[in-house]
């Protein structure tokens, strides 16, 4: 046991603590506040603590525990909400009171509630690690594969069914050095990355919904993807909407160090929204995590890890999980803080020098991967990371962007200048970019149509164009430029418009199938085509801006996704008659 | 261990430097514990411990440290962190930035003494703000609404009349439904003699003084104290919100004066600094207070934040509006150039926002067509803008019939939906109503951004059919 011999904000350093390992949890004070050390020098131990710290003193006692900070896992983290070290937030109000009080304690799965075990594995059979013991059904959706904890290898000797609490035992292992017994809860460090056999291409999207991540920029599963972007441009909106409608089977949502209003806002909707997928509410497969920006920084900096060590589980079942984190910056503003305290030396603008190795150990633990279990079992299951982050002064050149950019395969960099005009998702189709394209092209070829890739690259080129008509026509004026290239200025602006913005909060146009956003592509490249045919027979290029189909292109993303197909063959016949009618008159008179 | 905390004084002062003491030899001191310091001179101090060693504490002295010397200066550690005393009977009283009387008045008789540092509201027991708060100013209203339990600042710089919007805002911000007044707690961080005296004049001239509490710390106070009077404010309007059932307008002005404050801590404890000079944890530190706005669950009251900060050269890239931008629900951007041209208030509708609009809205609330009205005319008004870039370099007569719409569109909006009076309470049907008279200046075909039944119903076309 050792004794405080300073404080100073959540940093502590105590004495006569030999034998400490480096991020072992730490009990600090007479309230045993929660803590993990963070550097060992002599018999000191420099200690993040992740409670506020005000009264304490120095002198008061300091408890090893000899464990990493580690989470619980088992049935019951879905529909959950857990702040940055797992503690249930739920539970502790029902505790404490509206206000995060300091020195309580709760556990992070019931101990009191009991689930119904069924065995899936024969008695008298050779297990290990990752192997499926029995499942729960966890919530309607989603069915908690339990499994044999990492590093156990032996044979079954027992195995009960019915139902139990996630402490008692269910089982029993005979393994090399003795009988090891089974429960459906386990633990693991939260900074250690959870073992897998091997991790695979990522050659699988993870579907969204939105049209300008699927279409221009998909991530694959068990990518990485940063939204970059300052205030006011839609971070937010963009996690909630990949978390509602990316066709990920768990989410683990990870609000660190962000607005309280916003995590109530997901506290609400979560149990409202409707899963497109399994026609249940998204809470059913949700795990929230909490740290407010007012929270302990400390728990701050853990929560990710928290996060990720809970997604790695659900993969560790052969599930696809999304995380969204939101925002890393605030994560990579505790661990500066935190860094400050230790009187560190600074690298770039006061962040730790180590910044740039953190981030990549965190956003590594991606990946789609065959699952550790025994050969015959032989799952996939894949941990997609999306952190958003939140550069100051929406300047992308500082550390945690850039130290971010050099690790992620997706970066959506949202445009203050589009959110000013309201273009939403404010994400610029100029700045960012997908490096999944290659793997995912065999795909998208596939499963999504022959020319799926073609149209992609044909709009982007047209709006790669359109940035270089711009420029010519801030100086000159649109009315100068020769008709072919105002053709493509108005085919631009539609793609823009009509098919890169998207009304989050349009109960149709919030989810766009992959289907419609093929035929929505397909329609305005088709009235590329018939206009450019028009400009070259001499038809003035006025009356194809005011041609008539335009609104009805315009109105494309508020049909349905199911009704679709049917009146794209409408559309595509009206715009047929009207350039039909448009040519004949245009060479008549 | 029977050390009698009470009463434990020193005169072990090691060191003194800019706002901070180094206190030697002490025991039993805790962190964030509140300190008084006697002065030779007798003069009274009030300080807080920012840092507790073995034998060793820093000491914050909110009242700077001049005339504190290392030899006679007593320090007594209180064995308490810092509170403050509230009451229902602050309301209509003026305090100064530690919370002692200003106005000549008793002492308060302290219903509760309530620790300042407020904790972190538990995010599931938090209600979602979705109620308007109508506050008659037709840039807020209806571009940017406000709602109950909101924390929506004001971007401002030198010169701009973000006082008199305060103010204006103040007097007239009411929940439509209830039509219940506010309560305001007004926080003043080194301002003037003149700005404070200006929201005075203002609140006793229109009655509002009657329900409110204010804690001013003028330009020529102490600095340091700054970091406290926020605290005290909120802690009060706490205390008013959740125990009256009032509804709370807190103003804190300005937060570049209190941010200011903590760089200059940081500074005098050789902290390693952020950007520009900030420490790196002033986002931390600002989130402890904004994050105090809200609603909770199953409480009547509510607190509603406007802070004010003026952004140094205008710049909203500067560290205080930008850690402030991501902590708060939007921001309302005042904007030089619309002030040089004599528009009030000078709210640029482009950079400003509310998040929490789109709860706050729409039948039931306000109006249905109030969220179409307000997209559209924002698109509207920023093609305008874009035209009159345009126009500056290719002159008026390049611009198409479509375009100069758009530019008249502009000029038009800035005249009429913006501009108004300083007293003017604009209802939020007649802001709609204005909005939708500039919409009918352009082409119908053009208003894609509002439902078709609702132009149907609302377009001054076919109203004037009925």
């Amino acid at each position: 046991m050792g004794a405080i011999m300073k404080i100073a904000g959540p940093l502590v350093v105590a004495d006569d603590m030999r034998g400490c390992e480096m991020y072992e949890v730490i009990k600090v004070g007479e309230e045993g506040l929660l803590g993990e050390t963070i550097r060992l020098d002599g018999d000191l131990a420099y200690i993040q603590v992740y409670e506020d710290t005000t009264g304490l003193k120095p002198g008061e006692p300091v408890l090893k525990t000899g464990s990493p900070l580690s989470v619980e896992l088992g049935p019951g983290l879905l529909k959950n909400f857990y702040d940055g070290v797992q503690r249930p937030l739920e539970a502790l109000r029902a505790k404490v009171g509206d206000y995060i009080k300091r020195g309580v304690h709760a556990e992070a799965l019931d101990r009191a509630k009991r689930w119904k075990f069924t065995a899936r594995a024969d008695e008298g059979r050779e297990v290990e690690g990752g192997d499926i013991l029995g499942v729960v059904q966890e919530t309607e959706v989603i069915e908690h594969r339990i499994m044999v904890p990492p590093g156990i290898k032996g044979k079954l000797i027992e195995l009960k069914e019915g139902e139990f609490t996630v402490d008692e035992c269910i089982g029993r292992v005979e393994t090399d050095t003795g009988e090891v017994e089974l429960k459906m809860m386990q633990r693991w460090p939260v900074r250690k990355g959870r073992p897998y056999k091997e991790k695979l291409d990522p050659d699988v999207p993870l579907l969204t919904g939105q049209r300008i991540n699927d279409t221009f920029f998909p991530i694959a599963k068990g990518g990485t993807g940063a939204i970059p972007g300052g205030f006011g441009t839609g971070k937010t909106v963009m996690q909630h909407q990949l978390a509602r409608w990316a066709d990920s089977q768990v989410i683990v949502y990870i609000g660190c160090g962000e607005r309280g209003n916003e995590m109530t806002e997901v506290l609400e909707d979560f149990p409202k929204l409707i899963d497109p997928h399994t026609g249940k509410t998204l809470m059913e497969r949700s795990t929230l995590i909490a740290n407010t920006s007012n929270m302990p920084v400390a728990a701050r900096e853990a929560s990710i890890y928290t996060g990720i060590t809970i997604a790695e589980y659900y993969r560790d079942m052969g599930y696809d999980v999304a995380i969204q984190a939101d925002s890393t910056s605030r994560w990579a503003e505790a661990l500066r803080e935190i860094s400050g305290r230790l009187e560190e030396m600074p690298g770039e603008e006061g962040y730790p020098a180590y910044l740039a190795a953190r981030l990549s150990d965190f956003y590594e633990r991606a990946g789609r991967v065959r699952t550790l279990c025994s050969p015959q079992e032989d799952r996939i299951g894949s941990v997609t990371v999306v952190g958003a982050v939140s550069p100051p002064g929406g300047d992308f050149s500082e550390p945690v962007t850039q130290n971010t950019l050099r690790v992620v395969g997706n970066f959506w960099a949202l445009d203050s200048s589009l959110a000013d005009r309201r273009h939403f998702p404010a994400i610029s189709w100029l700045r960012s970019y997908s490096l999944y394209i290659g793997y995912l092209r065999d795909w998208f070829s596939k499963f999504g149509a022959h020319d799926f890739m073609e149209q992609r690259e044909e709009m982007m080129s047209l709006l790669q164009k359109e940035a270089e008509l711009q420029e010519i026509v801030q100086l000159v004026g649109a009315d100068a430029l020769p008709p072919r290239e105002r053709g493509i200025l108005e085919v631009a602006r539609m793609i823009r418009e009509d098919f890169l913005q998207q009304n989050a909060y349009h109960e149709i146009d919030s989810y766009c199938s992959l289907e419609k956003q093929y035929l929505m592509a397909k329609v305005i490249l088709e009235w590329y085509d018939r206009a450019k045919e028009a400009i070259e027979r001499g038809i003035p290029v006025e009356r194809l801006e005011t041609m008539r189909i335009k609104d009805a292109i315009a109105r494309m993303k508020y049909i349905k996704n199911e009704e679709f197909r049917a009146k794209y063959e409408d559309i595509m016949r009206a715009m047929k008659d009207e350039f039909e009618a448009l040519t004949k008159h245009g060479s008549g008179s | 261990m029977a050390v009698d905390i009470s009463a434990r004084e020193y005169t072990t002062i090691k060191e003194a430097a800019g706002p901070l003491i180094v206190v030697e030899g002490v025991e039993g001191v805790s962190y964030g514990e509140v300190v008084k310091v006697v002065t030779p001179e007798g003069e009274e101090k009030t300080g807080q411990v920012l840092e507790a060693g073995r034998g060793l504490a820093v000491v914050q002295v909110f009242e700077g440290t001049s005339g504190i010397d290392t030899s006679r200066t007593r320090v007594r550690f209180t064995g308490d962190i810092m509170r403050i005393s509230v009451a229902q009977d602050m309301v209509g009283r003026f305090f100064d930035g530690l919370g002692n009387p200003r106005d000549g008045g008793p002492e308060v008789i302290a219903e509760e003494r309530l620790p300042i540092i407020g904790a972190a509201i538990n995010p599931t027991a938090r209600d979602y703000p979705r109620e308007f708060i109508q506050t008659g100013i037709s840039t807020i209203d209806g571009m940017n609404t406000l709602v109950r339990g909101q924390k929506l600042p004001i971007f401002s710089g030198a010169g701009m009349p973000h006082n008199a919007l305060a103010a204006q805002i103040a007097r007239q911000a009411k929940v439509l439904t209830t039509g219940e007044p506010f309560s305001v707690v007004f926080a003043a961080m080194g301002i003037t003699h003149e700005e404070a005296s200006f929201f005075i004049h203002d609140f006793e001239r229109t009655g509002a003084i009657e329900r409110m509490v204010a804690f001013i710390n003028l330009a020529d106070d102490p600095a340091i104290e700054r970091v406290i009077t926020p605290r005290m404010a909120l802690t009060t309007a706490e205390f008013l919100a959740y125990e009256y059932d009032m509804h709370i307008l807190v103003i804190l002005t300005d937060m570049t004066n209190y941010c200011e404050a903590l760089r200059e801590i940081s500074a005098a404890r050789e902290e390693v600094p952020g950007r520009r000079g900030y420490p790196g944890y002033m986002y931390t530190d600002l989130s402890t207070i904004y994050e105090r706005a809200g609603r909770i669950r199953g409480r009547k009251g509510s607190i509603t934040q406007i802070p004010i900060l003026s952004m140094p050269d205008d710049d909203i890239t500067h560290p205080i509006p930008d850690l402030t931008g991501y902590i708060t629900e939007g921001q309302f951007v005042l904007s030089r150039d619309l002030h040089r041209r004599g528009i009030y208030p000078p709210v640029d509708v482009l950079p400003s926002l509310s998040r929490l609009m789109d709860e706050g809205i729409g039948p039931g609330r306000t109006r249905e067509d109030h969220a179409g009205v307000s997209n559209q005319l924002y698109a509207g008004y920023a093609e305008g803008r874009d035209m009159r870039d345009l126009v500056a370099v290719v002159g008026e007569e390049a611009l198409t019939s479509r375009d100069r719409k758009y530019l008249e569109f502009a000029d038009a909006f800035e005249k009429r939906f913006v501009t108004q009076g300083r007293n003017e309470e604009r209802s939020i049907e007649e802001t709609l109503d204005i909005g939708w008279d500039l919409l009918a200046t352009l082409p119908e075909g053009e208003l894609k951004r509002i439902d078709e039944h609702i132009i149907k119903k609302y377009h001054p076309k076919y109203r004037k059919g009925e």
